[in-house]
């Protein structure tokens, strides 16, 4: 694909979301606007990933892709292939030997250094954004730091259902400041905001890139009477016997008979190498 | 037994060519030539043309065959293509005044200088399918007259002699671009007429519909509507002065409006502009009629709070490409959010459950 800049985008264009990159640095949590371009995905499908990666890697890199945690889900496989082809960066499945990451919707279980780059997927940027459609409104309420509607929100919850009844996508508060949707990553996933390595998020559609530099405070927002939770299902991984991680639950039979495995398919392969097993992990290798 | 997402790489190549081979359809059919595309079905080339954002014939019509005839998938196809494409500089503005008229017709006036032309129209067929179409298209051949070749002056122009009609400010401020900014609000008109050329054609339609069945009525009257070729002039720097590097057909409709004069206007005609690639009336009409619509605020009218006035509400959600790759990508695995929701679910019932029970033994 020689017909094509390196890593699809034209110079020009790389230097533009740069520049959006570094002022969202500069400015936790803030949504820098920026001139998403059509990419040859469709949007919605990671464009914003996509264009944050083009213009973060550089030939020396190795990329893996995940979605839902998994390297082999279809989009994950699809974004690869592409920067396989208008790249040709290395590839890995290892989240150890990735030095950027694309995601959508997890963030690793291994733990990232500061030698890495995540790069998230955001469908809709703005955490106010069901609680006011207009753009012109809310970027009025983070330039006031006008989030009481968001507390009221949470507030509601609590008072109708006895507990914030949110399940991703819970909202963070970035250095003090900007209050900022993380993405739809589980709530289990929020702790792991605050981290080693550079986080960018990038919304093709919505023309928005933010970021959360290395060792940000990041706090999800919650009451003293309520803390946040960070939740997952109350099992072990059936194959790897892992405790600590965040699982997806599968039906096996007619029965409705369900198993349940590491959406971090890195993360459950390395431990099964390493010798754990969990219930079903004789089953599956037969 | 753990399959779930396993081969993701090898079902996707096979789906691929699974459907490639039902893009080609029966074998013993003939194949369409790309050029079979761009000359039969060329309203279908105009509005992949209109709403890709790219003036070019063939690579519209190789998207129609691409996308199996999915005009939305055709047009996806033309503007991914279109932001690879260097941007070399801007050319000068269009002079409609100047258009080569195949159609050209008011809804104003009986007769103007220029005279009413009907050209290529379906208006005034009956909508009675042509049997005969399905055996035999032979070559139909149309009578000619002479070209005027003198320019047509837009109707609108003898309205402004009375002054009578809102006069259009004029500016030599370079407008934004909407491919290389990001859109803003409240934004400009110049942005707002971008964003409705390359709007989905449905989408506008509606929008327009809308604004005639009461939702900020605006009673438009199509002042004029021509269809023609212009010729695209750009200054070469080397040169020192404009060359004419092309034409390009387009559809161009001026509306002619009611009003009743605001706290800032006297009673006058106000104008609604649409102006859209190719042969594609019924897009450059709708155009027109929302974009007066949006102009409410400019002309010092009420906000009625209809879905048309709107700028936001309109321009965020009238790109097809936009639109349609949101809509579809709730196809993709969600599993995570999907599970964590079911977790959260059960946990709810489960409390709920708990406040319920206790309250039964009692009684």
């Amino acid at each position: 694909m020689s017909d094509y800049n390196f890593a699809y985008l034209d110079e020009q264009t790389k230097r533009m979301i740069r520049r959006a990159i570094l002022k969202g640095l500069a400015v936790p949590g803030y949504q820098v606007p920026f001139a998403s371009r059509e990419m040859p995905m469709p949007y919605g499908w990671g464009t914003g990933g996509v264009q944050v990666s083009a213009a973060t890697l550089t030939p020396e890199d190795t990329f893996k892709v995940i979605d839902q945690g998994a390297d082999d889900t279809t989009n994950a496989v699809s974004i690869r292939k592409f920067f396989e082809n208008t790249a040709g960066v290395a590839t890995t499945e290892e989240t150890e030997k990735a030095t950027v990451i694309q995601t959508r919707h997890r963030i690793p279980e291994a733990e990232l250094t500061e030698d890495q780059i995540l790069v998230y997927q955001v469908p809709i940027p703005e955490p106010l954004r069901f609680l006011e459609p207009r753009e012109t409104e809310t970027r009025k309420m983070h330039a006031l730091e006008e989030y009481g509607l968001m507390h009221v929100k949470l507030y509601e919850d609590i008072s109708q259902h006895g507990a914030i009844s949110t399940s991703y996508a819970h909202p963070v508060r970035v250095s003090g400041r900007y209050v900022m949707d993380p993405s739809p990553i589980p709530k289990f996933d929020n702790p792991k905001l605050e981290m080693d390595a550079i986080q960018l998020f990038g919304a093709g559609r919505e023309q928005r890139i933010y970021a959360v530099p290395p060792h940000t405070k990041v706090v999800s927002l919650d009451f003293e009477d309520y803390p946040f939770e960070a939740t997952k299902a109350d099992h072990p991984c059936d194959l790897c016997g892992a405790e600590d991680s965040y699982l997806d639950e599968l039906i096996m039979d007619d029965a409705g008979n369900r198993m349940f495995v590491c959406s971090d398919t890195d993360y459950c392969r390395s431990r099964r190498a390493a010798g754990h097993e969990g219930r079903l992990a004789k089953e599956d290798a037969a | 037994m753990y399959v779930a997402v396993k081969g993701g790489e090898k079902a996707i190549e096979n789906a691929h060519a699974w459907l490639a081979e039902e893009r080609r359809g029966a074998p013993d059919v003939a194949e369409l030539s790309v050029a079979q595309i761009r000359e039969q079905l060329s309203l279908s080339v105009n509005r992949v043309m209109a709403e890709g954002s790219l003036y070019d014939p063939d690579l519209a019509a190789l998207a129609i065959k691409q996308a199996r005839g999915d005009l939305i998938e055709a047009i996806f196809l033309i503007r991914a293509y279109r932001t690879t494409l260097p941007r070399f500089g801007y050319t000068n503005p269009v002079a409609t005044g100047n258009m080569a008229c195949d159609r050209r017709i008011s809804a104003t006036f009986k007769d103007a200088p220029g005279g009413q032309v009907l050209g290529p129209t379906f208006d005034y067929t009956h909508r009675l399918l042509n049997f005969k179409l399905a055996a035999e298209g032979g070559d139909p051949i149309a009578p000619e007259a002479a070209p005027r070749t003198e320019p047509t002056p837009h109707i609108t122009e003898f309205l402004k002699g009375e002054d009578i009609i809102q006069d259009e400010p004029t500016s030599d401020e370079t407008p934004g671009d909407l491919t290389r900014e990001p859109m803003e609000f409240p934004s400009t008109r110049p942005l707002r007429l971008q964003s409705l050329t390359r709007g989905d054609e449905g989408f506008v339609l509606g929008m327009a519909y809308s604004t005639q069945r009461g939702y900020a009525r605006n009673h438009a009257f199509v002042g004029e509507l021509r269809i023609g070729k212009v010729a695209v002039e750009m200054d070469i720097t080397e040169l020192g002065f404009a060359i004419e590097i092309g034409e390009v057909e387009l559809t161009e409709c001026e509306t002619v409006n009611q009003f009743k004069g605001s706290k800032t206007e006297p009673p006058q005609f106000t104008r609604g502009y649409g102006l859209v690639f190719g042969q594609s009336e019924r897009k450059s009409i709708a155009m027109a009629l929302v974009d007066r619509a949006l102009r409410w605020e400019e002309l010092g009218e009420d906000n009625l709070g209809a879905p048309a006035q709107d700028e936001e509400f309109v321009l965020s959600h009238a790109d097809n490409i936009q639109a349609t790759g949101f809509l579809e990508h709730i196809k993709l695995p969600h599993y995570v959010d999907f599970q964590s929701e079911l977790e959260l679910v059960r946990k709810l019932r489960r409390e709920a459950e708990e406040r319920i029970t206790p309250k039964e033994a009692a009684e």
